[in-house]
């Protein structure tokens, strides 16, 4: 296997595919949204608990490649415990990270850094930020969508 | 006559270099045909020797370009076997070709309640155009389904055409699939009926001799990028009785007669759809290529592509956890599949790496893949210049995909 690609197809992110984390729906919830990428069909639904601007549970569910699947799942793991405006920032510097080669917040996202490997595959940027987009809209969206008690 | 695919490769220069390391393998063709020297070098003499705008200098360059240009209109109703040229209507492509269809003969002729009928395995070109005027129009847009090998249910087709049926649309050949539907049969059930119909035949031209006289649909359009030409140039092939009474499409310079500020005469077919100054060398190129095709012969290159198609396919029963998507008893060289370990895009990506190009995601083909209760599919598709070796290592590579995502 060529080392371009094994940069990419890390052992982690292959890990994360075949097991993703926090995979499912979380019942109750006070937050959700759903995410879809029209180029590959991929769709993800985000479930989450925000107890005043902590976010104490996240879940994603869904079908996709193994660069969305593998960025909800770690994304799972990076938000949980984060307040609102940390998981934000966060994103922001993980758009830096896949879309330009802008390296400076690495050692921030830790574990997401790996990610950054997509920079070289344009099309696959919006497979690694699907499900950030995805907790965004939740983020943003009414509180008061909350699906169960 | 013996098929020589290295001396065709030869013709092609982009197919001569490497991507990512590695030789081209380029199997993305039914989204678009690399080019022939041949073709390359006909737009490049265009600019560099014979070009000046059509139809109205008076000048020697004006001239001979304008002759070039109906020349291409003649080439392009010969390929289909058109009876007249002035039955081609150059436009952008197989989508604008419906589109100005859609606008330019059934708008006006549609009613709220009237209906649509397409199926189940069409590209996007052929429902969104249909689905907007049913909008506009308040008509109904109903769909005929395919069975489960990705053929057309046509049992079902005698149900969905009645007397409210204003326009069949439909398929010569399915790009997502390679599904080659009996167009000839289903235009005949059509007519029978006096419903007109369209066919997209983008996908057949490259691989099928079409006799549009023998076939005789109202509409046939296709695309030049899809058969060695440009892209940005198509035709659209109707029935002199629908040419005559159809609306303009767009409107401007070249499709008049005359003009006053009160009122306009528009020219005949085709110039009355042809608003503007068209893509001159696009057309010639199209013609071009059309040229290279005939001298080829599309015979042998249907041969050869069927004979890449049954390889590959014999090869692909071979991977564990490979999938074919359509069984179409009548196939053209498209292979779409799934794996059972990895995503279609995640096999696009790996098998890039290895500098084999196909196309991954829908297809442009959303309610299709609905249909099949699939996100997506990873699609080979086989052109003249295609070998079998390219074909090994397509398969090569995807058994390096299993084995990473085992």
């Amino acid at each position: 296997m060529d080392a371009e690609l094994r940069e990419l197809y890390q052992e982690i992110i292959l890990d994360h595919n075949k097991n993703p984390r926090n995979f499912g729906e979380l019942d109750p919830h006070t937050h959700e949204a759903k995410g879809h990428n029209p180029l590959c069909g991929d769709r993800i639904s985000i479930t989450m608990n925000l107890k005043g601007d902590v976010i104490e549970s996240l879940a994603f569910q869904g079908q996709g490649c193994a660069i969305s699947t593998a960025s909800a799942s770690m994304m799972t793991e990076a938000l949980t415990g984060k307040t609102v405006a940390e998981a934000q920032s966060l994103f922001e510097k993980f758009h830096t990270l896949v879309t330009t080669d802008d390296r400076t917040d690495e050692d921030v996202l830790g574990k997401l850094a790996i990610l950054g490997g997509v920079r070289d595959y344009p099309s696959r940027v919006k497979c690694a930020t699907l499900a950030w987009h995805a907790v965004d809209t939740a983020i943003k969206g009414d509180a008061s969508v909350a699906k169960t008690e | 006559m013996s098929y020589d695919v290295e001396a065709i490769r030869a013709q092609f220069p982009i197919l001569q270099q490497t991507v990512r390391g590695k030789p081209l393998v380029y199997l993305d063709n039914a989204a678009s045909v690399q080019k022939p020297q041949a073709v390359i070098d006909t737009i490049a003499q265009v600019y560099s020797e014979q070009y000046a705008n059509i139809h109205r200098g008076v000048h020697w360059m004006s001239e001979q370009t304008t002759i070039r240009y109906d020349k291409a209109r003649q080439t392009v109703a010969s390929f289909i076997n058109a009876a007249n040229a002035r039955q081609i209507v150059f436009t952008r492509g197989a989508t604008e070709s419906i589109n100005l269809v859609a606008y330019s003969y059934l708008e006006p002729l549609l009613s709220a309640g009237d209906e649509i009928v397409v199926t189940e395995l069409e590209h996007h070109a052929n429902i969104v155009p249909w689905q907007l005027l049913c909008q506009r129009k308040g008509a109904v847009l109903k769909v005929l389904p395919i069975l489960d090998n990705g053929e057309l249910d046509l049992a079902q087709l005698p149900r969905l055409l009645t007397t409210k049926t204003k326009m069949l649309a439909v398929a010569h050949v399915s790009n997502a699939l390679g599904t080659i539907n009996p167009i000839s049969d289903i235009i005949a059930q059509a007519k029978a009926q006096n419903i007109p119909i369209l066919i997209d035949g983008a996908q057949a031209v490259p691989h099928l001799t079409v006799d549009i006289q023998a076939l005789d649909p109202d509409f046939y359009v296709f695309s030049g990028h899809k058969i060695y030409g440009p892209s940005g140039i198509g035709a659209l092939y109707a029935k002199v009785e629908h040419l005559e009474k159809m609306q303009p499409y767009q409107s401007g310079g070249d499709m008049i007669a005359s003009v006053t500020f009160e009122h306009t005469d528009f020219a005949e077919y085709p110039q009355k759809f042809e608003a503007g100054t068209p893509y001159i060398e696009g057309a010639i190129g199209f013609a071009a290529a059309i040229d290279w095709m005939n001298q080829v012969g599309i015979e042998n290159i249907a041969a050869h592509e069927l004979d890449l198609l049954e390889y590959a396919t014999a090869q692909f029963r071979q991977v564990k956890g490979l999938t074919i998507i359509g069984d179409a008893s009548e196939k053209s060289s498209v292979l779409s599949f799934l794996l059972d370990n990895a995503h279609p895009h995640d096999i696009g990506t790996m098998l890039d790496q290895h500098g084999v190009a196909i196309r991954t995601g829908q297809h442009c083909a959303q309610p299709l893949m609905e249909r099949l209760g699939i996100p997506a599919t990873a699609r080979a598709s086989f052109a003249a210049y295609n070998t079998r070796a390219e074909v090994d290592a397509l398969v090569s590579a995807i058994v390096d995909v299993n084995e990473m995502f085992g």
